[in-house]
């Protein structure tokens, strides 16, 4: 079990999730390009994965029992950069240098180039097939920890994808537990238009995976799937979570074509007004 | 004649000479290297037995992984094995890993720089009755323009079975060729094999032309520097390259400055595999004419793979053909 969830840590959390908001809008103002609509609709997992349920430590990304956060749709990197610089894996300071020449923070995530990253990705659908990898590595070394890995509902069109399912379901890697961001949308449309997914719950169910299905923006709902899912031993789990994609700010909210272009200047300064007040619920004292 | 410090099989040229197909040396190779380290593991795309992969998993059951039909997996998977501290070698053929799965290898063991050793099996005409779809002819091209990649093409079982070992022993991504027909014993246990260092096999006091070979073709540019000394009095130097990546550049300089004349023998697409290498290095460094002998854009067809061979232009006259062109536009 993950240590209990109370009631101020997790306003704790969800203050951090809206901050970790404002800082992937002023990285993508100063990137001048990038994906918005991902990022956003993710910050309050990755504020769950990096502040309560990976058993990690920032200033020591090597060690070998921590548990491997595995990004398999790369372009969502923001979040990830972001959250790991609050969690301190390395300077806020260089959240700024994203995308560009001589930065550690590659417009898609390099393994190499940064410590704590775990995978090269970006290409979509081979993120699952390397976390099978280090489930497989961790079981012939006997190690406890757990692989997450985190994809996009639309990579789903990606064959190499089932062949991972397959092979976790087949191999009963129940220290697998992959999340899958809900969103509905990809570049071109939205999922079930491009290419339909559901029903995606019977799809892993059919290749052997314990499914769950969860509101991804509530932080405590999902650390409770999280609960279950490190409870079952004899398979893999999914949890699906359904996101808004551009959550925090209205006018990208659910729109899928900003899922792939930055905010300009301008949007920029709405957006974080807009974070900063919860959407016009509370009166800042920024305004 | 043949050169004694290479120490080749005393019996390359008689009638029989023993034929053993290169990939057993890959069997043998991974149960050594598996023996060595307990970090060796192997993962097989559903062709255990003709990869010789059954070795392996016979003697170490628990770190050898089936994979199913699933190239891209194949890949992705050992990746994460590679990062995780272990050293996969993954198995299949060379049409599918890296034919199929060249993204997945690119982005995931490449540019990753996961420690992982990938074995392109049944590469090259030979291949024989299954066709073209199964004659993979392009895969050195494509495998050694990838940064982080080592490229290793054994000449016959024996130095199969080092290149697997010297595979384990290399940090990082590792690809190597190996063919499925039987092809004459060149070397012996005791012929130089080292990373990234041409062995001279065929030497002479006055050579003309230097020959450049690897894989499988290594016997018939053998037999063709034999034949035109003996027929016309033409000398050469036949030179093993086993590394393609990183290629042995002085030495080819040197041979080609010896010479002055060059010709590549491959089983492969003349565009971009060893011909490709040699070229950018002459080009580099010492321009000099150069021949080559391989696959002229077009892909193969089913047959007996000796009759493919000559068919498509990479038998031992034509070696000997494209000898004396090279030598006669200097």
């Amino acid at each position: 079990m993950l240590e209990p969830l109370h009631d101020k840590k997790l306003k704790l959390l969800e203050e951090k999730a809206n901050e970790i908001r404002q800082s992937i809008i002023e990285m993508l103002v100063e990137a001048g390009s990038g994906h918005s609509a991902g990022p956003l609709g993710m910050a309050d997992i990755f504020t769950a994965f990096y502040f309560h349920i990976l058993n990690h430590d920032p200033k020591n990304p090597e060690w070998p029992d921590r548990d491997r956060l595995v990004l398999s749709n790369g372009h969502i990197c923001p979040v990830l950069y972001v959250t790991m610089a609050y969690a301190g894996y390395f300077p806020k300071a260089e959240l700024k240098t994203l995308r560009k020449i001589n930065s550690r923070l590659q417009g898609h995530p390099h393994r190499t180039a940064l410590l704590g990253l775990e995978t090269t990705s970006g290409p979509l659908g081979s993120g699952l097939s390397q976390a099978v990898g280090m489930a497989l590595a961790a079981g012939l070394d006997k190690k406890k920890c757990r692989i997450y890995c985190l994809m996009s509902d639309g990579e789903h069109d990606a064959g190499n994808v089932w062949e991972a399912a397959m092979f976790a379901g087949k191999n009963r890697l129940s220290n697998i537990i992959a999340v899958i961001d809900r969103n509905n949308i990809q570049i071109d449309g939205h999922t079930e238009n491009i290419m339909p997914l559901e029903p995606l719950k019977d799809k892993y169910r059919a290749f052997n995976w314990h499914v769950l299905e969860v509101d991804g923006h509530n932080i405590e709902a999902f650390v409770d799937a999280v609960n279950e899912a490190r409870a079952v031993y004899e398979k893999p789990t999914v949890i699906i979570a359904h996101t808004v994609p551009g959550k925090g700010v209205s006018f990208m909210e659910n729109d899928y074509l900003w899922h792939g272009k930055p905010p300009t200047k301008e949007e920029g300064k709405k957006a974080l007004a807009e974070l900063r007040t919860l959407q016009g619920k509370i009166i800042s004292e920024h305004e | 004649m043949l050169n004694s410090k290479t120490k080749l099989n005393q019996k390359i040229f008689d009638k029989d000479v023993e034929m053993k197909p290169i990939r057993d040396g890959y069997g043998a190779g991974l149960v050594t290297a598996g023996t060595e380290d307990s970090n060796v593991v192997v993962l097989c795309a559903d062709l255990t037995e003709s990869t010789r992969s059954l070795k392996f998993q016979e003697r170490f059951p628990e770190r050898f992984f089936e994979m199913g039909v699933a190239e891209q997996n194949l890949a992705a998977v050992a990746a994460g094995l590679g990062v995780s501290g272990k050293m996969p070698f993954i198995s299949s053929y060379a049409t599918f890993s890296p034919g199929r799965n060249w993204e997945q290898i690119r982005t995931t063991i490449a540019y990753n720089d996961a420690n992982v050793k990938i074995a392109g099996h049944h590469a090259g005409l030979m291949t024989g009755p299954d066709g073209a779809t199964h004659e993979m002819t392009e895969d050195i091209a494509i495998m050694r323009t990838m940064p982080n990649m080592t490229v290793l093409v054994p000449c016959d079982a024996i130095e199969a079975e080092k290149a697997t070992i010297m595979a384990a022993q290399t940090k990082g991504p590792v690809y190597i060729r190996f063919a499925r027909e039987k092809t004459p014993v060149i070397t012996t246990k005791d012929t130089p094999f080292k990373l990234g260092k041409n062995n001279i096999l065929w030497q002479t006091d006055s050579p003309s032309v230097a020959v450049f070979v690897t894989g499988t073709l290594t016997h018939n540019a053998l037999l063709a520097a034999k034949e035109l000394e003996e027929e016309e009095g033409i000398e050469s130097l036949v030179i093993g390259v086993h590394t393609i990546k990183p290629l042995d550049e002085k030495n080819v300089v040197e041979m080609a400055k010896k010479t002055g004349a060059v010709v590549t023998v491959e089983e492969h697409q003349v565009a971009g595999g060893l011909g490709g290498a040699i070229a950018e290095c002459l080009a580099k460094n010492h321009p000099t004419p150069i021949e080559f002998v391989g696959l002229r854009d077009t892909f193969g067809e089913s047959g007996n793979p000796w009759d493919l061979i000559n068919k498509y232009g990479m038998g031992v006259k034509d070696i000997k053909a494209a000898m004396k062109k090279a030598a006669g536009r200097k």
